[in-house]
Parts: structure tokens; C-alpha cells; sequence
């Protein structure tokens, strides 16, 4: 009886032996990095490739190893449809052994692989998404939000267009959750300062013709349009509605709730000059930023957008909290990546609540006219820092119901 | 102020207008389809990479060349469609003799090749391209602001609808290739070189989209994915109209934007389905379509 007994104590100190060593270890003997995001569509020049490009410059940084344990980085396109995304990160984490899941624009696509991640307690660094849902009531343990939302955006461009004296606002919106979310939070933060809200219009995704959607804006006779869109997207409308003269005349402005720099590049200055944007990050701020960009775009040819330049920053600070817990264990990493304040290139002191909302400073920028611009890729003037905790929601308003 | 079906009447005329600006370009780009269909038997996916190509092509002339709009609307077309013979020679030649679905995915995959290579240099975002100086502005109409733009691409494109249905069906060069569809070894027997009105046709069909694709360049951005946005809908507009039936085409092109267009005032979130539920209504009602005849 006693030497079961002892037997017993035995195993069970074994089994919280090999448990602890298990811990110390990453899993498969390889980090594994996974950049899902649209990589042939409308959303592929605000991320795509960049982002994969930009997470593997922070792995080199490091040296390709943590722990001793290589880091690997693979890529995929989920097209824009939630159910190819979430199958894909199903089957990385499952076939593959990934690790993390990183950038995922396109808020439906994000909703769903949150819901995976969360399911499978995998780390999930979100940089193209915008609904500020993500850290709201879809939030998960694991999931960080870290370069814009949805409601920063809203703070951003929404209160300073109330401030000139845009008071009326009819919304162009994308006909999904994230359209739906920029309108929802930019429609509250335009009633908060004062301003209303005349009427709104959603469009499909990957409108190719909005003239009838801005036509129906002009006739509301609101003097603010705010596009509650993104990429391809807040290109064409934005071109179509200078087709149109809703602009020229005066009476009308537009608010690009979602610009990236990829778009007023594509754009071109003249048609895009003068709209008002927030943003997470621009390359030209200060020396840090420039000389990391200057890297990026001499193997790009780009300037980062702040969803490339943010997948850097979220994969350099999951790789240290992995390095400070001695594990690559999903729950352990988050709850050190929370722990930690980010300092890096592209924020300054930022901090990650428990909803997993990376809060840093944005900032609102004006786009230059063709006449300040000095050279290519110098596009915004940056004429306000917006603190972080105006800009983003704290975590009770957040209404993510995570135990903190 | 009054109303009717509860949309006033300036936004309804705005829109309904907005609507046969669209249908311009499903007509243009069905009319080439139709055109190929109907001479060569062909499913020309690649269609919309060609207009693609079009527009890229005037995009090209224009910043490296410096060749603006009113030329690129004559050589664009010419080398959209001299690549047009080169692919017809080289490859679609050899499967006429096949089963249609040869010819479709053959032309599916160099559409497909064609925009990955855009793609792969030019991004998906696109390249601005501006609004010819003698066209830029627009029109007061009461109900709605034209841009001079448009109402030219309404203008040209129906001038050019016009023009090929007439050839087609009026003289005798047309006749000579509608009896070639119907009867190619007699038609040869009468020492008309049969081989070549197909290798024409097929590159004139192919210049129309990239006509078309030249008539876009300003109003949308110069981008890769502008093809495969559209061509979906372009060939639901030539089934619609009935397979190889010009008239259909044109007449399809004008109706299902014009429809569109509506749709966008009514219910907007339905706007680019509601040519596919037309196109299942009338597939069920008209197997061959609304202008088809059963082959």
C-alpha cells in the first residue's frame, strides 16, 4: 500500500516535471510564422507581400532564431472570404504547426480567424482588419489589435472634420462588418461633437462604379462624405467623385475614414490632395522611422503603409515576450506580450490592454499638394498627434468581456 | 416635392442616365464577345484581360511615350488587337476543331497569365490616368451633374455599336462571314479565304475591348483586377442576349445597366447580383436567350 502510494507520488511528480519542461520548449522546435492576408486583391498593395516582407526583416533581425529554435515564415492568400481564411488558419495550426497567425486585413476574415485562434489558444496579431469589434465583443485572450481601429479612425478624422465646421455627414459605406463598424463609430463621434448624421448609402465590396452611390450623396445635401471604405475601393470613389465635382464646387467635402498611403499613392497628389486622414504611422516622422522604411523600401521599392510597418512591430514584440517566458505556449505569450510595453520604430510606450488593443499614438495628417511635395513617396503633412487613450476606447467602453 | 416610387425625380433621371453610362461598356464589351462567339465559336474569357491590356497600353503611351488620349484611342485598339491575330494564329487556330470548352479555358488561362504579370508589376491599385484636357468638366442638367467625360463614352460607344452591327449585317463583307459561321468549306469553294475573315474577326472583336478599355482608362483607376471585375457581368449580359446574337448583345449591354442603375436607388446592397438573377429568370423563361436562336 505504501509503495503504491510512493509509486503514485512519484508519477505525479513526473508528470508536473515533464509538464514544467514542456513549457520551457517551443513547440515542434520551430517558431512558426504565418501572414495571412489578401494578396491579389483589392487590399493586396496595403499589405500583401509587404507585410510578409516586413515580418521577415524583424526575423532577421533577431538572428532567425529564438531560444536556439529557428523561426519560419509562411504566407497565404485568403482572398477576402472568411471561410478560405478561417479553413487556412485551421489547417496551419493543425497540418503546419503555426504559431502565430499575423496582419488578416478585411474585418470579416479577421472575425472568423479570431474565432479559430481563440478555439485553438494560438497567438493572433492583427494589423489590416479595422472593426474595433475585434477587441470588443468578438475579443479573445490571444488576439491583439495593433496598428488602427475602426473608433481611432473615428476619433482621428471624424471630431477634427466636426471642429472646421462639417457638420452634416452622409456615409459611403463598405457593405460588410467593416464598413458597418467605421460607420457605427464615426457616426457616434460625429454626434458627440455636434455634427448629424443625413443618411448613408452601402455599397458592395469592390465597387467598380460608384458614381451612382456619390451621385445619391450629393442629392443628400450633407457637407461632409465620409467614405467608410478601404483600398481599391476609397481609390475609385475617391477619383469619381472629383469626375462628378462634388469637391470642386465647395459645398461638399470629402472624409476618407480609411486611407493608406498605398491609396494617395496610386491616387496620385492632384486628385488627392488636401483630404484628411488618420493614420498609425507615416515613414517620414522621425529618423527611426525613416531609416527602418528607407530598409523596407529597398526591397520593395515601396514605402510601407502602417499595416506593413505594424506587422514588423507585432512580430518584434511577440518574438521578445516568446524570449522573456521561455516558451512559445499561445496563453503564456499573450499574457507577457501584455505584460511588457512596446517600444519600437513604430510606437512609442505603448501599452496592450487586456482586451489585447495595442494602445500608441495616431496621428492626423493632411495630404501635401502636388506643389510641398519634395520627392516621391512624401505625401502627408502630420498636423496633430492624437494621445493614445483619446484615441482608443479603454477596456470597459470596449465591451470585451474577458476576465481582466 | 413629388416623387415617383418615392425617389425624386432628379435622382431617379441621374441615376437611369448613370445607368447608360455603365451599359456603354457592357455593350462595347459584349458586342466583341458576340462577334467572336458567333464567327469563331470561341468563349473569349480572356476578353477582359484584353480590355485590361487596352487600358494599360494607353496608360504606357501615355507616361513613357507621352502619347495622349486621342491617339491612344486609335493605337491601343491596334495593338490590343494585333496581339488578338498573334494569339489566334499561334493557339486558338489549332482547336476550332475541338469542343467549345478547349477554346474557353485556353483563353481563361492567358487571362489569367496576362493579369498575373500586370499584376506581379504594376500592383493591384492601380495607376491614375487623366481626364483628356478637351473633355474635362461637365454639364449642368438640372437633375444631375455630367461630366463631359461620360457623356463622350456614351456617345462613342454607340456610335461604334451602331457601325459594327451594321457591318455585320448590312454589307457584303458581312455576309460573306455570316455564311462562313454557317457553311465554311462551300464559302472557301467560292475562293473566299475563310482562315483569314476568322483570324480578322477575332482580332476585331479583341480591339473592341481594347477600345474599351482606352474609353475606361480615365474613369476608373489603370488596374490589373479591372478586367476580371468586369467580365463576369459582361458575359452574363451576352448570355443574357443570347449567345453570338449582336443585336442582343448591345440591346442587353444598354437594358442591364440601365436596370443596374436602378437597383442602386431602390436597393443598393443588391446592385451587383441583380444582373445574375436576371440572367437566371431569363435562362429559365429563354433557354437561348433573349435575342438567341437555338443552335
Amino acid at each position: 500500500m505504501i509503495a503504491r502510494l510512493l509509486a503514485g507520488a512519484a508519477l505525479a511528480a513526473l508528470a508536473v516535471g515533464s509538464a514544467q519542461a514542456q513549457q520551457g520548449k517551443i513547440s515542434g522546435d520551430v517558431v512558426k510564422i504565418g501572414v495571412l492576408n489578401d494578396r491579389s486583391g483589392l487590399y493586396a498593395d496595403l499589405g500583401g507581400e509587404g507585410s510578409a516582407v516586413a515580418v521577415r526583416m524583424a526575423v532577421e533581425e533577431v538572428g532567425g532564431k529564438i531560444l536556439g529554435k529557428p523561426i519560419e515564415v509562411v504566407s497565404a492568400d485568403h482572398q477576402n472570404k472568411p471561410d478560405i481564411g478561417s479553413n487556412l488558419s485551421r489547417e496551419w495550426i493543425d497540418r503546419d504547426g503555426v504559431d502565430v497567425i499575423v496582419d488578416v486585413p478585411n474585418s470579416g476574415v479577421a472575425l472568423a480567424v479570431q474565432e479559430v485562434t481563440r478555439e485553438k489558444k494560438k497567438i493572433f496579431l492583427m494589423q489590416g482588419p479595422a472593426t474595433s469589434r475585434l477587441t470588443g465583443d468578438a475579443c479573445s485572450p490571444t488576439g491583439f489589435h495593433w496598428a488602427y481601429d475602426t473608433r481611432a479612425l473615428a476619433v482621428g478624422t471624424g471630431q477634427a472634420i466636426v471642429k472646421e465646421g462639417g457638420k452634416s455627414w452622409f456615409f459611403l459605406t463598405a457593405d460588410y462588418a467593416f464598413g458597418h463598424q467605421l460607420e457605427t463609430d464615426t457616426a457616434a463621434q460625429v454626434k458627440k461633437a455636434g455634427g448629424t448624421v443625413v443618411g448613408a448609402v452601402r455599397a458592395p465590396l469592390n465597387t467598380a462604379d460608384f458614381s451612382s452611390f456619390l451621385l445619391q450623396a450629393q442629392s443628400s445635401g450633407a457637407q461632409v462624405i465620409g467614405l467608410a471604405n478601404a483600398g481599391g475601393d476609397t481609390i475609385t470613389s475617391i477619383k469619381q467623385a472629383s469626375e462628378f465635382g462634388l469637391t470642386q464646387s465647395g459645398q461638399q467635402k470629402l472624409a476618407g475614414l480609411l486611407i493608406f498611403l498605398s491609396d494617395v499613392h496610386a491616387l496620385g497628389l492632384q486628385v488627392a490632395q488636401d483630404l484628411v486622414l488618420t493614420t498609425g504611422f507615416y515613414w517620414d516622422m522621425d529618423d527611426e522611422k525613416r531609416a527602418w522604411s528607407e530598409k523596407y523600401k529597398a526591397k520593395t521599392g515601396k514605402m510601407p503603409t502602417m499595416v506593413q510597418a505594424g506587422s514588423y512591430s507585432s512580430v518584434k514584440h511577440y518574438l521578445k515576450a516568446i524570449e522573456a517566458a521561455g516558451t512559445d505556449d499561445g496563453p503564456t505569450v499573450a499574457a507577457k506580450m501584455k505584460e511588457m510595453p512596446v517600444n519600437d520604430m513604430f510606437a512609442k510606450n505603448g501599452k496592450i490592454l487586456p482586451n489585447g488593443r495595442m494602445v500608441h499614438d495616431m496621428y492626423l495628417a493632411r495630404v501635401k499638394k502636388p506643389s510641398e511635395s519634395k520627392g516621391p513617396w512624401d505625401y502627408y503633412e502630420i498636423i496633430r498627434t492624437i494621445p493614445g487613450d483619446e484615441a482608443f476606447a479603454t477596456l470597459a467602453e470596449s465591451g470585451c468581456k474577458l476576465p481582466g | 416635392m413629388s416623387t415617383i416610387f418615392g425617389i425624386p425625380p432628379q435622382a431617379l433621371f441621374g441615376q437611369l442616365l448613370l445607368g447608360l453610362i455603365n451599359g456603354s461598356f457592357y455593350a462595347l464589351l459584349s458586342l466583341g464577345l458576340a462577334v467572336i462567339f458567333g464567327m469563331l465559336n470561341v468563349i473569349n474569357f480572356a476578353h477582359g484581360a484584353l480590355y485590361m491590356l487596352g487600358a494599360f497600353v494607353a496608360w504606357l503611351l501615355l507616361t513613357t511615350a507621352g502619347v495622349g488620349y486621342w491617339w491612344a484611342l486609335l493605337l491601343a485598339p491596334l495593338v490590343v488587337g494585333a496581339f488578338g491575330v498573334l494569339l489566334e494564329k499561334t493557339l486558338l487556330s489549332r482547336l476550332y476543331k475541338l469542343d467549345h470548352l478547349y477554346g474557353l479555358l485556353l483563353t481563361f488561362g492567358l487571362a489569367l497569365i496576362v493579369e498575373g504579370i500586370f499584376r506581379h508589376f504594376y500592383g493591384v491599385s492601380g495607376q491614375p490616368y487623366p481626364i483628356p484636357d478637351l473633355l474635362r468638366g461637365g454639364q449642368n442638367l438640372g437633375f444631375m451633374f455630367l461630366p463631359n467625360y461620360r457623356g463622350w463614352v456614351v456617345v462613342a460607344s454607340l456610335v461604334v455599336c451602331l457601325a459594327t452591327w451594321y457591318a455585320i449585317e448590312r454589307t457584303k463583307l458581312g455576309a460573306y462571314l455570316r455564311a462562313a459561321t454557317e457553311n465554311p468549306v462551300l464559302v472557301q469553294a467560292f475562293g473566299i479565304n475563310v482562315p483569314l475573315m476568322i483570324t480578322a474577326t477575332y482580332g476585331f472583336g479583341v480591339a473592341l475591348a481594347g477600345l474599351a478599355g482606352v474609353l475606361a482608362a480615365p474613369i476608373y483607376q489603370v488596374s490589373p483586377l479591372m478586367g476580371s471585375n468586369l467580365i463576369i457581368v459582361v458575359f452574363a449580359v451576352v448570355v443574357i442576349g443570347g449567345m453570338g446574337s449582336i443585336l442582343g448583345a448591345v440591346l442587353t449591354g444598354y437594358g442591364l445597366g440601365l436596370l443596374e442603375g436602378l437597383t442602386k436607388v431602390f436597393y443598393p446592397e443588391a446592385s451587383n447580383i441583380v444582373v445574375f438573377v436576371i440572367m437566371a429568370v431569363v435562362l429559365l423563361i429563354k433557354p437561348a436567350g433573349l435575342f438567341g436562336r437555338e443552335r
